[in-house]
């Protein structure tokens, strides 16, 4: 970290260094400085930030900004840097979406949530509002109020071009710019269709049944958790981590405990910790499983999923019977976990681990040999690793890229750093891959269970914490590996017993951006081979 | 009369007021005899055939996967067909949060739904908006948006929970009337003109 | 070769030749074929729809079997009773019509697509003595019929005014016409065998031996090229990328509702047993009860389980296996699918051809 810090204050003298509550760099600019800063943060050897976390749009009354969340791959350090818009009526800051792919979406997001407009972004339309809504949500001085965006069945407003904003002379000035041309031949897929895994719009523009270009709309399940977050409570924001990512909800939990418990300095006890960790994995085996499912009902082989979903049912009741819910748990908490484990826990994960290998065996002899589903996946929607680190493909989609980006290896928390696990990575970069190494990881996940499953210690499973939290001022950004990826949590706290700023950066967005890239020039039907084998969420991805 | 279904004991279900008050409401209009069977013989194909389309925004879609799955298979009701295209489903189970960005969709979704068409809530978001009634982007409840005929509770509801409630539906559907009578279709259609829909968005 | 008079083997014929000649007793012969139009008509209405209903509860068993699911289970005895619920929704719920399309065509694609199933039904060989018409270039005319399908599913993608049907109608004319190659080539291949293409004579050269044993090596090749394409012709899995849901919702029918719809539900399972029926009739005799050379008394046996059984028995099972294969394979993408066919059906099948005809020159054949 003293590295960066120096390698920043000898190229930008005037920056302000602090550090947040996880010991991160935190780098303070001007507007007029980012863009150079974000140049040699990016392309100089010893900094070498290729990997773009997340940016937090920031409202902190007196100015709008952000903050971004930087890792490098070569050196795995990480640092944040804050930028603050000059004018609050007019704000703007610089686009840095021509270093990190993925910043053009994030920024669109943060346009669409603050109004901060990215000059030189090619794409400044809003991400998860309609065109014509009113506002800005995430300010804190926004109006919530129905009557001014009230809901209407009448169709929403739509166009063929998008808004990029230039600097000329000091003063923003927009163009347009078209994106699908008035004679391509653009097919609607979405949000109600049976391949986008929930509500997810694709216009494609296809010439025959080869895609030209896709254009992702989102928004469909947008459920403003953060500005929810926001009015509630420490404890009660917690529950909104189960609807994100449903299949990693206990993940999601964690992931958000460790942030509450670091800034209100709660030692978690052992028991819990084992408890938690054996609660991700099994949910990640789960998840896996109902991917496999999905994704080979997608490509037109039904039965896989009945086969999948009966290993899925089996971790379910184990869920069922500690948590007492399928989906929802709402388990982990802050100080611990809500409940004692169910007395014949370690038993049931045993005849889980018992048959899951006999399944994955199965599984393969069905589907993964077969002449028609290597046809359909080999070589399809390949992604180099350049691509997945610029467009900031994590998860398992982003190992089969060979990116090693396992958050549990590179950025080890509770007890994972004990573990003895494989991260599994593939070089081909294809559906194949992505695939494959979701097959791998139920192995790896099963391998912990197994060191965990005879070790759980005795002891508190919920240390007594205050029933309502006050948290102190500061900033904690902590990383977690969901099922699908990174999954961030930025929580910027007033002192006060509410989140002022809780940003959650899921690992499903940047998915959404990578499918354009990665099915141009191949068929409709590799669209339905690409989007299952990047395995988005919506609600995730929407919020 | 006892309207039960799908071999369910007359007791499990727990509402038989409403729907006896239904059979009530039908008797008193009187039927012909001829009519009156060929009425149940359209209602027996109707309540057993039950066709949903899928239609899932969130967590709750998910437990309808696990409905078709081996341990729930509502294949047995003959539920499992379900088509992917509106014209050819006979019901909507409304699986998810409703966003205000959803609205047009769903509404032309269900326009486009091929009569007799039903509507079932499924879970805390679409009866109410659920946990996320405060927000600025969240329907509270797809009741002003569309009729509906079943609301399961749950969040999401479990698997036998959404089978009792298509269950329920089937009741409801066994004492409809197909030729003259009192019929339910009237009330969808007073729902329709309170809430109208831009004349673009319906063809 | 016709010496089956002899055997135990009943005649249908015996039936129907009665009736004819009543009614041509009391009646001229222009009314004598209307009356007996009419009844056949009747009667394959209903075996039609009831044939449809039996293969819609059999999927919905078989598939649920191979998921390890029960299946319908609840209307009527074991479920029998679904697909007659389905089929009384079905009949009564709206059909909707569309703003901006043509709705002639919109609404003649249907009936093009089941009149040209039907039509197949009036060739099949239901029994001994059990088939409408019987005339020389019987195959032939179940192979053009069988092709008049395409161009319903053509309308109906293309009346539709919607761009999920006009592609899966497009992919569905593409598939059709490259997969009628292989089948027209495989029904060459075993008419040679047979020296006819009248079905009579076809079912009656399988009295011994059935053609599969008989053409050995080119008959095995033969048929495995013929389930394949017939399932492509029937848009069944893993070929159903017409109406592949997972990419066009429901492909060229995606715009039609109600009894319209049912037509092409209905058209697909018919295609279903008509492409299993044309594979008994070629490769499994027909009719023809399972005969082994020299064994009088099994044959005599065999002979005593009627022919209908027989016929429509080796059809179901020749479906469960096309059945088997749509719940066990992906789905081929679309040039995948026509380099299948292109590249390497329909040389092997050109081969295969000159092979039997090899076989039958040099009488190689058992």
């Amino acid at each position: 970290m003293a590295n960066i810090q120096e390698k920043i204050a000898f190229l930008f003298p005037q920056a302000a260094f602090t550090v947040d509550g996880n010991d991160i760099l935190q780098v303070s600019v001007d507007e007029k400085d980012w863009h150079a800063l974000a140049e040699s943060l990016k392309n100089d050897a010893d900094l070498a930030m290729d990997y773009l976390v997340t940016i937090a749009g920031m409202d902190w009354v007196d100015a709008l900004g952000c903050v971004y969340y930087f890792m490098s791959t070569r050196h795995n350090t990480m640092c944040s840097v804050r930028v603050q818009a000059a004018d609050r009526d007019n704000p703007y800051i610089h686009s840095v979406a021509d270093l990190w792919r993925v910043a053009e979406l994030y920024e669109r997001e943060v346009y669409d949530f603050f109004g901060i407009v990215f000059i030189d972004n090619p794409d400044m339309r809003r991400l998860f509002l309609s065109i014509d809504w009113k506002g800005f949500p995430l300010r804190k001085d926004y109006d919530d109020s129905p009557a001014i965006n009230p809901p209407s069945t009448d169709n929403e407003r739509q166009t063929d071009y998008t808004n990029v904003y230039h600097l000329e002379d000091g003063k923003v000035v927009k163009t347009e710019r078209e994106i699908f041309h008035k004679d391509d031949f653009v097919i609607n897929i979405g949000p109600q269709h049976p391949a986008t895994h929930g509500v997810l719009r694709f216009r494609t523009a296809v010439d025959g049944e080869t895609i030209k270009k896709i254009d992702v709309y989102m928004g469909y399940i947008h459920r403003g958790v953060e500005k929810l977050c926001e009015s509630l409570q420490y404890q009660q924001t917690l529950h909104f981590m189960d609807r994100l990512d449903y299949f990693s909800g206990q993940i999601y939990h964690h992931g958000l405990c460790l942030v509450y418990e670091k800034a209100a300095g709660i030692e978690v006890s052992r028991r819990a910790q084992v408890i938690r960790v054996m609660m991700d994995e099994l949910s990640r085996i789960a998840s896996h499983c109902l991917f496999i499912g999905t994704y080979c009902m997608d490509l037109g082989a039904t039965t896989m999923l009945f086969y999948t979903l009966r290993v899925r049912e089996q971790i379910l009741d184990i869920f069922e019977k500690t948590c007492g819910a399928r989906m929802t748990f709402n388990y982990a908490c802050i100080g611990g976990v809500m409940q004692d484990l169910a007395p014949d826990f370690a038993q049931d994960v045993k005849a889980l681990l018992e048959v899951l290998p006999a399944n994955i065996k199965e599984y393969n002899k069905i589907f993964t040999g077969n002449v028609i589903a290597k046809g359909r996946m080999e070589g399809v929607g390949k992604l180099s690793r350049e691509d997945a680190i610029s467009y900031a493909i994590t998860g398992p989609s982003g190992r089969a890229s060979d990116w090693a980006c396992d958050m549990r290896k590179l950025r080890p928390y509770s007890i994972y750093s004990e573990l003895d696990f494989e991260e599994v990575t593939r070089t081909e970069g294809d559906s194949m891959a992505r695939f494959k190494v979701r097959m791998d990881e139920m192995v790896q996940s099963a391998k912990i269970l197994a060191q965990l499953v005879d070790n759980i210690p005795d002891g508190e499973y919920l240390v007594k914490v205050p029933k309502v939290l006050k948290l102190p001022k500061g900033q904690w950004f902590q990383l977690v590996e969901g099922c699908r990826g990174a999954f961030g949590v930025y929580l910027e706290s007033d002192g006060t017993t509410k989140p002022y700023r809780l940003k959650i950066a899921p690992p499903c967005l940047p998915l959404a951006g990578v499918v354009d890239h990665i099915t141009q020039g191949s068929k409709i039907a590799d669209l339905i081979t690409i989007g299952g084998s990047l395995d988005y969420i919506v609600p995730d991805m929407d919020r | 009369m006892e309207v039960t279904t799908k071999s369910m004991p007359y007791e499990a279900f727990k509402d038989n007021e409403y729907i006896e008050s239904l059979v009530k409401e039908i008797q008193e209009s009187g039927t012909n005899v001829i009519v009156g069977s060929f009425d149940k013989l359209i209602n027996w194909g109707r309540s057993n055939s039950l066709w949903p389309l899928t239609f899932a925004t969130s967590c709750c879609g998910i437990e309808f996967v696990s409905l078709g799955a081996a341990r729930f298979d509502m294949a047995r009701f003959g539920w499992e067909v379900a088509r992917a295209s509106p014209r050819q489903a006979d019901f909507m189970m409304v699986a998810g949060t409703i966003v205000y960005r959803m609205i047009p969709v769903f509404r032309r979704l269900y326009d486009q739904l091929a009569e007799p068409k039903y509507v079932i809530a499924c879970g805390s978001c679409a009866i109410s908006g659920g946990p996320f009634r405060k927000s600025y982007h969240v329907a509270k409840g797809i009741e002003d948006i569309v009729p509906v005929d079943v609301f399961v509770p749950g969040c999401p509801p479990r698997p036998e929970a959404m089978i009792y409630g298509i269950m329920q539906l089937s009741r409801k559907v066994k004492v409809e009337k197909f030729f003259g009578g009192v019929n339910r279709q009237e009330r969808r259609q007073e729902f329709l003109e309170s809430h109208p829909v831009e004349p673009d968005a319906a063809d | 070769m016709n010496n089956l008079s002899d055997t135990n083997i009943f005649d249908f014929s015996k039936i129907t030749g009665p009736i004819h000649d009543f009614l041509m007793g009391f009646l001229p012969s222009w009314a004598t074929v209307t009356v007996e139009c009419l009844l056949i008509g009747v009667g394959l209405l209903l075996a039609y729809a009831l044939l449809a209903l039996f293969y819609i509860y059999f999927e919905r068993k078989v598939c649920a079997a191979f998921q390890c699911r029960l299946g319908p289970n609840r209307v009527g005895p074991w479920g029998l009773l679904q697909s007659f619920a389905d089929m009384f929704k079905i009949l009564i719920k709206e059909l909707i019509s569309l703003n901006h399309t043509d709705k002639f065509l919109f609404a003649l694609a249907p009936y093009l697509v089941i009149i040209a199933s039907m039509l197949c039904f009036a060739v099949l060989p239901w029994g001994y003595g059990l088939q409408i018409i019987n005339f020389n270039i019987g195959i032939f005319f179940l192979v053009a019929c069988s092709s008049i399908g395409v161009l319903g599913i053509l309308l109906a993608g293309w009346s539709s005014n919607n761009k999920y049907t006009l592609i899966g109608a497009l992919r569905s004319g593409a598939q059709m016409v490259s997969y009628e190659l292989s089948i027209g080539l495989c029904v060459v291949t075993m008419v040679c065998l047979a020296g006819s293409m009248n079905i009579t004579d076809i079912v009656m050269a399988q009295e011994n031996t059935w053609f599969i044993l008989k053409g050995h090596v080119a008959a095995w090749i033969a048929f495995i090229i013929y389930l394949i394409a017939g399932t492509a012709e029937t848009n069944r899995g893993p070929f159903d990328l017409p109406e592949a849901e997972s990419e066009l919702t429901a492909g060229y029918h995606t715009e039609y509702s109600g009894i319209h719809f049912g037509f092409f539900y209905l058209a697909e399972y018919l295609n279903l047993f008509i492409v299993a029926g044309v594979a008994t009739l070629l490769f499994f005799g027909g009719w023809m009860p399972f005969h082994i050379t020299g064994w009088d008394g099994f044959n005599t046996v065999m002979n005593y389980i009627p022919t209908p059984i027989w016929f429509i028995g080796k059809a179901i099972a020749l479906s469960f296996v096309i059945i088997w294969f749509k719940w066990t394979f992906p789905r081929l993408r679309i040039d995948q699918l026509l380099t299948l066919e292109w590249k390497y059906l329909l040389p092997i099948n050109l081969f295969n051809l000159a092979l039997m005809v090899c076989i039958i020159t040099f009488g190689w054949h058992f």
